[in-house]
């Protein structure tokens, strides 16, 4: 038995909003996914919570990596701590989960994936056409707590 | 944001597990935004708001 399940306390929506809108995921995406072998408490769970998602789509697909041994592929995904999640399509996004993501972080990242799915940022057009002429390099950091 | 453009990266940190973040940004209320390092935004603001403050980093 799972003593400590966080998809049961996703909160907003619930769980079988969640199971709904990934079953109906449209094209795949890819969870990759940066641990540590020591140092790391939240590495493993962290790691199950990114399997039970992935469970829940057969378009979804997990890759490890390890920050320490892996190191092109943390530099390639601009990796500086674990745990983290790199959400990727067909390419990267640039979108980025670290800790572990329980609570209403675990609902923002199917929320990634439903967007990742979709191929739509779901902004305005106004929106859109201002991001549109970015040309210059933008880092969001959102910080986030399970509750 | 980060989908729609191949120049912005989105992260979202879970408070708790990084301290050292909390406090290198004076993270004392969440959602907390902070934009390449410049700008910041406090709670969650509409859509349309968001994206201009976001762009005031690169102004």
């Amino acid at each position: 038995m799972i003593r400590h399940n966080p998809w049961m306390h996703a909160g907003a929506g619930g769980p079988a909003d969640l199971d709904a809108a990934l079953a109906n995921l449209a094209t795949p995406v890819t969870l990759v996914f940066f641990t540590q072998t020591f140092g790391c408490d939240t590495c493993l769970p962290a790691r199950q919570i990114v399997d039970q998602v992935a469970a829940r789509s057969e378009l979804i697909s997990v890759e490890e990596f390890n920050l320490v041994l892996d190191r092109d592929q943390a530099e390639a995904y601009a990796i500086p701590r674990v745990p983290a999640i790199a959400v990727a399509g067909k390419a990267d996004t640039g979108i980025r989960f670290f800790g572990l993501p329980e609570g209403h972080e675990l609902v923002s990242l199917v929320q990634a994936v439903l967007l990742v799915g979709s191929g739509d940022s779901g902004l305005s057009e106004e929106s859109q056409a201002l991001i549109a002429a970015v040309e210059q390099p933008i880092d969001i950091q959102v910080f986030v707590t399970p509750t | 944001m980060a989908l729609a453009s191949p120049h912005i990266t989105a992260s979202v940190i879970a408070a708790v597990d990084y301290p050292d973040l909390v406090q290198h940004y004076q993270v004392t209320g969440v959602p907390k935004t902070v934009v390449n390092d410049r700008v910041e935004i406090l709670g969650a603001v509409p859509e349309a708001d968001f994206v201009s403050q976001v762009l005031e980093s690169i102004a």
